[in-house]
């Protein structure tokens, strides 16, 4: 296969853990809750994935291990956001740095300070029959490992369950006026917890997927501001499901760009080809511009007959 | 047979006792109105009707059975439905969208549209409203709306309705049309409950009426038998609202609005076209019309905040068009913001800093880049005792105000830069009876030293109550420029567009 | 009046210290977890801080970087920004005062260390402008901007040390050493603390005073507290914006130039462990007053100094001193819904009455 072509499939793979992060982040945000913990619960993820699965040999409790990391990571995050009233941000940025400090933690305990690293069995590539086979595209997009089509299943999963379910309208009402869906009898609290929820165990796979699908270990900060980009995706993809596609690939795109074109040795010193996703971000953000994110996205909801009386955003 | 009863319901929030033994019956069919003054306690009754808040002792009997109301969801269980004051609906749904929202049984799991859209028109025909389901909410007239959330009501399976301070955002033809769907209901067997503080409605749609005062029902009336006079009386303890009229000799032009054309947030749009107007020195000119028709957009370019696309505004012969706000203010023109909290107070900041909001960087409080807080301080003390604000200290907080007295801050701070003309956006929004006066005295102050005052309401009582002239505005210009005793109906018609050019008021 | 002032200092004192202790005591449970002895580890870590006349120095010395990028924090929050590029505008200050430190080396001390300062101070001011701008311009979230800055800047930082910037015998990945006119005076014999101090407690006194007494504070003050009250008071939010965000930024470079003027001497990577995001923790702890932010620093001082004696001398890896500071954040935001009712049940309240109808 040709550079472009190995450029091609390999975006699919950059792409995977952006797009778990963004769908999950999608509920959260949809619901109301700015997703800016993402990087936490990714992190959390890739470590207990990849401790559970260097454990136990088994790359499938490895995934559950990796989406129950991030879905305690974002527990936290809900608890003190929604039921709590904290700011998103504040509480957001501490569970970062909580998911790095108690996992660079456990790192050093459980494996110490080596110069190799241990390893696993990742996910095996998986050829679907016959369509693998189609020429070109077959190589590019139905030759890859289960998570990786997984993440690209969830883009109209997520379409179909908030555009087309009860369940999405109700959770989009309360993103969008929460006052108005707590006087029809929804429990605002407990559909933002559930985004959050979901976000948590989204993301938290997705950082799975860079441990135990891309490098077969952990190393810290592995996940590289990744969480940090999903959230950007979102808003580039204008907090819907198929722009959060288009963004992403995008990104993942930059990144597939940035790891081939430093094989290739060019002039270029590598640390500026590395730089690249991150200046896309930025450029991506002012091209966004103000979208149209759900109404009440960010700020926090009181319902009247909590004694608790503060709600900051 | 009483369909809703309330016994003894009490409520306090911190030191404030909002609801203290409040009683009353619903009978089936019947319209009720709880009349009261802002912070009497309606609200908060409503809110615990309707679940949004739990009394602290007293019982609700529903069809003559004890029932508790933890939720909204209970209430609805109930058949108590609500129509809020401000709208409870998505502006990014449709119509259909926002009336089944919560309504599981009706939908299921999934949700198509050739399932629900054929429902809630046959629902929406059935009780004779005509709006489009597929509309979304965000596109459709006030009133639309309105009757919208009377059909969301409905669909909940409603027998009660709840309707608070309906006509607050209605123009007085739409008022009555919202009088027939209540008559239409009550003959449908549905039984409805009407808050309000206009005593002229109230007369109008009720059949009983109970007068809420500081907490406590003052009284439960009989609307046969009752007059504005009987219903004012038991409401504020006195026979009427109005201030006597100070009627005094009238200068010269102060501010001049020219042919204003101002831009509106929509691009390619103006939201106020071709306004002209002249407020003289100790006249009071009051502008009637129904919120969104170009009144925030214009007094947000005479305070400096939006951009005049064309014509001028003059004060004193001297052209302020598009200068900032401090230079306006410096110019002498005062603004006071139509959201006390929102815009003309920073809540969390103390007495002392919001006192100098607007002067902060004028000498002599300003110095170098400095600010002297001796100075400051004396301003601010001066500011409290001419105004008799009352108030914990100046370091405290001014959330810890009543809304009378931020309202008083408020005030203060712009008289203290001596202006020769005011913009005033509804100033007694959400006070009593006692702050309303205060405030309408102190304005009424400001005319007898010869200022120019230009009054925006959306309450009709205030605009006559204080107005030498009458301005009213539709779809963003001046469709008429009245004397105070100009009947209802021709205000009616101005502030609805379907009369215009009645300039009988012009002076010069 | 005495205890008035008594009850209002303990009212802002309260929340931060119930918080380090219970970060504390949730940070026992995770070395609990670990297999390690809670005690043993905080005795390690109060020795390793306090222990020795040197090692207080080194936990003032350690506390510079937290007391001023906290400074920049504090003043970024005071406008509503948040302000998280405390990481690359360090760095981008520490690049300035390798790269002059080295270049200008003939210039006297005198005239050197402010110049150098000044500039480093502009380089972080730089780096924080481009989020502000864009913030300001565009409503982008300065959140992801600043930290996709950090990476930028830290790609930077390595692509410089190993290039451009890279000592003569191109050995390190660091810097070339700066020159002795460059370096910093100690103040006192036998340690490592340098003359940074007195620099940071007059950028306490300064950023109070600009703060809270000077028009230009204040206007940054109501931007933070009410934009729309801002606009209306005449005030130019989104410049103010910018302007915190070039201030906060500006701080940060500073800590960044003392790192390299009075410790390190020369840029390499790893420069900073983490202090940018730390300094989140220790202006949110200081309630977001610069007086406070001097106790927080000391504290995240003792932090980094006991940390390490923790891992020298009983294997628990340093890391942990991020999870007890993310402890720290998580326990102030659970304690603020209680504030009022913990003051109630102390006797630490004000006579203010609370509660309005809704």
């Amino acid at each position: 296969m040709n550079f472009f072509m190995t450029l091609l499939q390999v975006t699919l793979r950059t792409t995977a853990p952006l797009l778990f992060a963004a769908i999950g982040g999608l509920f959260s945000e949809k619901a109301g809750v700015l997703s800016i913990g993402m990087e936490g619960y990714m992190i959390a993820g890739a470590f207990t994935g990849f401790v559970a699965a260097f454990f136990t040999n088994n790359i499938y409790i490895g995934i559950l291990a990796a989406a129950l990391g991030g879905l305690l990571v974002s527990m936290i995050y809900g608890f003190l956001t929604v039921r709590m009233g904290g700011s998103g941000a504040v509480v957001g940025t501490a569970c970062v740095a909580f998911s790095i400090g108690a996992t660079g933690f456990f790192n050093r305990v459980l494996f110490g300070v080596r110069d190799t690293f241990s390893k696993i069995v990742p996910f095996q590539e998986i050829r679907i029959p016959i369509l693998s086979g189609l020429p070109v595209i077959g190589q590019i997009l139905f030759q890859h490992n289960l998570l990786v089509f997984l993440a690209f299943l969830l883009v109209p999963a997520a379409f179909f369950i908030l555009y087309r379910t009860t369940f999405g309208l109700e959770i989009r009402s309360v993103g969008e006026h929460p006052r108005a869906a707590d006087t029809v009898g929804l429990k605002v609290h407990a559909y933002r917890l559930c985004g959050i929820m979901i976000s948590g165990i989204l993301g938290g796979i997705g950082g799975g997927y860079l441990s135990l699908a891309h490098a077969n270990t952990f190393i810290e900060m592995m996940t590289a501001e990744r969480g940090y980009i999903a959230f950007v995706i979102i808003i580039f993809g204008k907090y819907h499901p198929g722009g959060i596609l288009l963004a992403a690939l995008v990104f993942g795109f930059a990144e597939a760009l940035q790891i081939r074109l430093q094989m290739q040795d060019y002039d270029i010193p590598y640390q500026f080809l590395s730089m690249l996703p991150y200046v896309i971000t930025l450029v991506a953000m002012i091209v966004a511009g103000r979208t149209v994110a759900p109404n009440a996205l960010g700020l926090s909801y009181n319902p009247f007959r909590k004694s608790l009386s503060k709600g900051v955003k | 047979m009483n369909v809703l009863e309330a016994r003894s319901i009490c409520k306090r929030f911190g030191n404030v006792q909002a609801n203290e033994n409040i009683s009353f019956t619903l009978e089936k069919g019947t319209v009720r109105a709880f009349l009261g003054e802002n912070g009497a306690g309606k609200t908060t009754l409503m809110n615990i009707l309707y679940g949004l808040q739990q009394a602290d002792s007293g019982e609700i009997l529903r069809d003559g059975k004890i029932t508790r109301i933890p939720s909204p969801k209970h209430a609805i269980d109930l058949g108590i439905g609500m129509v809020h004051q401000h709208f409870m609906l998505v502006p990014a749904f449709t119509v259909a969208e926002n009336i089944i929202l919560g309504q599981r049984h009706a939908t299921g799991f999934r949700l198509k549209d050739s399932d629900i859209y054929p429902m809630v028109d046959a629902f929406l025909k059935r009780h004779g409203i005509m709006v489009d389901p597929r509309r979304k909410v965000a596109h459709l007239p006030v009133g639309i709306q309105q009757k919208v959330e009377i059909v969301k009501a409905l669909f909940h399976g409603a027998e009660i309705l709840i309707l608070d301070e309906p006509t607050a955002v209605l123009t007085p033809q739409e008022t009555t049309e919202l009088f027939r769907i209540i008559r239409d209901l009550q003959a449908a067997g549905k039984s409805v409950i009407f808050i309000s503080h206009k005593l002229n409605e109230v007369l109008r749609i009720s059949d009983t009426i109970t007068v809420l005062r500081n907490g406590r029902v003052v009284g439960d009336f009989a609307t046969a038998g009752s007059t504005e006079e009987s219903l004012c009386e038991a409401m504020i303890g006195r026979k009427t609202f109005s201030i006597p009229k100070v009627n005094l000799k009238i200068g010269q032009p102060v501010l001049e609005l020219r042919n204003l054309s101002v831009c509106s947030d929509i691009e390619g749009q103006t939201a106020c076209n071709s306004i002209d107007l002249k407020v003289h020195a100790g006249e009071i000119v009051g502008v009637a019309g129904v919120d969104g028709n170009g009144q925030t957009e214009l007094v947000e370019s005479l305070a400096g905040l939006r951009r005049v696309e064309g014509g001028s505004i003059l004060v004193n012969g001297k052209e302020i068009t598009n200068l900032s706000p401090r230079k306006a203010l410096l110019a002498g023109l005062a603004h006071v913001p139509e959201d006390r909290q929102a815009m003309g107070l920073v809540m969390d900041f103390s007495l002392l800093e919001n006192c100098m909001l607007r002067s902060h960087q004028e000498s002599p409080i300003a110095k170098n880049g400095f600010m002297n807080k001796q100075v400051m301080v004396g301003i601010c003390e001066k500011m409290i005792a001419d105004y008799r604000i009352k108030s914990d200290g100046y370091m405290k907080p001014v959330s810890s105000l009543s809304g009378g007295n931020q309202q008083k801050v408020i005030l203060a701070r712009e008289l203290y830069m001596d202006p020769a003309a005011y913009v005033i956006m509804k100033p007694t929004r959400g006070l009593d009876v006692g702050a309303i006066e205060n405030v309408h005295g102190i304005l009424l102050e400001e005319k007898k030293r010869g200022k120019a005052i230009l009054l925006f309401s959306s309450e009709l009582e205030e605009i006559f109550a204080l107005s030498d002239r009458v301005a009213v505005m539709f779809g963003g210009t001046i469709t008429g420029l009245v004397w105070p005793d100009t009947p209802i109906e021709v205000i009616g018609a101005l502030m609805t567009g379907s009369r215009t050019g009645i300039f009988e008021a012009v002076r010069e | 009046m005495l205890a008035r002032l008594y009850r209002a200092v303990a009212r802002t004192m309260l929340v931060p210290i119930l918080a380090v202790i219970s970060a504390l005591l949730a940070g026992s449970l995770i070395i609990l977890f670990a297999g390690f002895n809670p005690l043993v580890a905080y005795a390690a870590l109060i020795d390793g801080a306090f222990g020795s006349f040197y090692s207080i120095s080194e936990t003032v010395l350690r506390s510079i970087p937290f007391i001023i990028i906290g400074l920049g924090v504090v003043i970024s929050f005071r406008a509503k920004m948040f302000n998280i590029g405390g990481e690359g505008q360090f760095y981008a200050g520490a690049i300035i005062a390798a790269w002059l430190g080295v270049s200008l080396g003939g210039l006297p001390m005198l005239l050197l260390i402010p110049l150098i300062l000044l500039l480093s101070f502009v380089g972080g001011g730089v780096c924080g402008f481009l989020p502000g701008y864009l913030r300001a311009r565009f409503g982008a979230s300065e959140i992801v901007t600043t930290v996709m800055m950090n990476t930028i800047v830290l790609q930077f930082v390595s692509y410089l040390v190993t290039g451009p910037m890279q000592e003569p015998r191109r050995f390190f990945p660091e810097s070339q050493e700066i020159a002795d006119t460059a370096k910093l005076p100690v103040i006192f014999q036998g340690t490592r603390l340098h003359a940074g101090l007195v620099l940071a407690l007059l950028l306490v006194i300064v950023c109070y005073i600009f703060l809270f007494k000077t028009v230009k504070g204040y206007q940054l003050r109501v931007v933070g507290s009410n934009s729309t009250a801002a606009n209306f008071a005449g005030i130019n939010v989104r410049r103010n914006i910018i302007h915190a965000m070039v201030l906060s930024g500006g701080m940060a470079g500073i800590a960044g130039g003392l790192e390299v003027l009075g410790i390190t001497w020369k840029l390499f990577q790893r420069l900073s462990p983490g202090y940018g995001y730390s300094a989140i923790a220790v202006a949110l702890l200081a309630r977001k007053h610069p007086a406070g932010v001097i106790l927080t620093g000391l504290l995240f001082g003792s932090f980094a100094t006991g940390a390490n004696m923790m891992q020298r001398s009983e294997s628990i890896p340093s890391v942990l001193v991020n999870v007890l500071q993310a402890f720290i954040i998580f326990f102030i935001v659970a304690y603020g819904p209680f504030e009022d009712y913990i003051y109630g049940r102390l006797g630490l309240s004000d006579s203010l009455k609370k509660g309005e109808p809704a």
